[in-house]
């Protein structure tokens, strides 16, 4: 029986230790040890994006990671979104537009979101479309998804004084 | 998912000799996507996980302008599109590297990974042969190096022994007036595996209207990804035209042997072979002749 392994990340900022063994994925570490239930588990195969989660700044769907492979890195799920006071702007959004309805997808979303943002402040319709294929929705088809994505990408950058070109 | 030892080893020898003590038992970890899905589903029964993300050969992309491409096995597909001399110099790679899985995949699925789950679907497959791409393995009576295309030898099956591992791809410098294609067939833009895919390199003569040299490989539609050798040597001294590409194309229909599974039918893979083999010849012919890949 292989003994549990020590982990140390950063996880939404904050020094994280715990105990995993190594069968056990990002995706329970994260919900099951860490009582992070906000990432969601959806298809547990890489398929639906459920599972989204930023490791070191990249979007990765943490059922498919191990939870100690996870040592020494940076993971941001969708509870280090917010601020202490408000929310990020793309989950303002998502709620003005009803992004979501049951809403089991909607982390995930917001988590591929911000990387995409992240990266490309200024994307396109089909870019975010692009962006967003690896996340499934069974509610909602997609479009007020993409709008609020948009409407998001607008606002960040007026917040940042930027200007949408 | 059955318990299992994890180890992240910092160096070759060392991930060698953990794979090589623990045999049958024991594969080596990349990104996951293949791995993770076939250990959780009981596909794969390991004692021994080892990690190879950690070691510095298998995370290497450099380019030399005078000896080529190096692509570590551990290099995920978004280092590979991001990359600006990738970009420029070896489009064929972008091809493929832009279409696994959505982003979430590309983020950890790696080159490595991709050949040596050995499915007659992975897309670099195709996308590396055309450039005439080898590997670098390690092993425990040290390093060997076998083309792409002799490295798969069944659905799921390749050329490593016991305690071998993939260190790195080695891509030559694309020669002047050279392109390289490369594309699939999928139900839907993204996320999906290949029904068929197809790609192409060209050489093509100073003046751009003769081909001199070109390769066509194809995916999922044999038990390994396939070098059509015939259908490329036939467009060797061709004038650039419709009907040459077409000969090619049917060319590779023929060395095309298809099943029919979930994903398509023996007839619509031999049709998609040949539709698909005519577009990644266009596109690495119009590279060629754009000249996209600079050496410089
Ligand atoms: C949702 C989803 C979508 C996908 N879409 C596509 C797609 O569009 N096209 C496609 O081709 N594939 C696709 N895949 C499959 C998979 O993502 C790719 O095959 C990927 O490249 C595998 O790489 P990895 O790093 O994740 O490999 P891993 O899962 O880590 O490893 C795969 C296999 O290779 C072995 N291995 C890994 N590295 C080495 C090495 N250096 N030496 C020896 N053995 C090694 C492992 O032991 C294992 O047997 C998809 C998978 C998922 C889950
Ligand atoms: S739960 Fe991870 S992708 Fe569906
Ligand atoms: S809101 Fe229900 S799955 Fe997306």
């Amino acid at each position: 029986m292989p003994t549990k392994v020590h982990v140390t990340a950063k996880i939404n900022g904050d020094e994280v230790e715990f105990l995993c063994e190594p069968r056990q994925s990002l995706l329970e570490c994260l919900r099951d040890i860490l009582n992070l239930t906000g990432t969601k588990e959806g298809c547990n195969d890489g398929n639906c994006g459920a599972c989204s989660v930023l490791l070191n700044g990249r979007l990765v769907n943490s059922c498919l990671v191990l939870g100690v492979e996870i040592d020494g890195q940076e993971v941001t799920t969708v509870e280090g979104l917010a601020g202490a006071r408000e929310l990020h702007p793309l989950q303002q959004v998502f709620l003005e537009h009803a992004a979501l309805q049951c809403g089991i997808c909607t982390p995930g979303f917001l988590v591929a979101a911000k990387a995409l943002l992240d990266r490309y402040p200024h994307p396109s319709e089909e870019q975010i479309r692009f962006w967003l294929a690896g996340n499934l929705c069974r509610c909602t088809g997609y479009d007020k998804i993409v709008r609020a994505v948009m409407d998001a990408a607008k606002k960040l950058s007026q917040r940042t004084g930027e200007v949408h070109p | 998912m059955k318990a299992f030892e994890y180890r992240a080893p910092r160096s070759l020898s060392e991930a060698v000799a953990l794979l090589a003590e623990k045999g049958e038992k024991a594969r080596p970890l990349a990104g996951g996507t293949d791995l993770i899905v076939q250990l959780r589903g009981g596909r794969l029964d390991l004692d021994f996980v080892v990690d190879i993300k950690w070691i510095p050969e298998l995370n290497q992309l450099s380019y030399d302008p005078a000896s080529g491409l190096t692509i570590g096995a551990a290099v995920p597909c978004y280092r590979i599109y991001e990359d600006p001399v990738i970009r420029r110099v070896y489009p064929g790679l972008v091809d493929a590297a832009s279409i696994i899985g959505g982003i979430g995949i590309q983020g950890r699925a790696t080159w490595g990974g991709n050949l040596c789950n050995s499915s007659p679907s992975g897309d670099t497959i195709p996308a590396l042969m055309v450039l005439g791409a080898t590997c670098t393995i390690a092993g425990p009576n040290g390093t060997r190096t076998v083309p792409v295309e002799q490295f798969c030898t069944a659905p799921g099956r390749n050329v490593l022994r016991r305690g071998e591992m993939l260190v790195s791809f080695h891509i030559p410098v694309p020669l002047p007036h050279s392109g390289a294609y490369y594309l699939r067939f999928i139900p839907r833009n993204e996320m999906d595996i290949a029904v068929v895919g197809a790609g192409a390199s060209v050489v093509l003569s100073n003046d751009l209207s003769t081909i001199t040299a070109a390769r066509i490989a194809l995916g999922a539609v044999a038990p390994t990804p396939l070098l059509a050798e015939s259908a490329g040597n036939a467009l060797i001294g061709k004038r650039i035209s419709d009907e040459t590409i077409a000969e090619a194309a049917r060319l590779a229909q023929q060395a095309a042997r298809p099943i029919t599974d979930m994903r398509g039918t023996i007839a619509q893979r031999r049709h998609l072979v040949g539709v698909l083999t005519k577009r990644a010849l266009h596109g690495a012919i119009e590279r060629a002749q754009k000249g996209a890949s600079h050496a410089h």
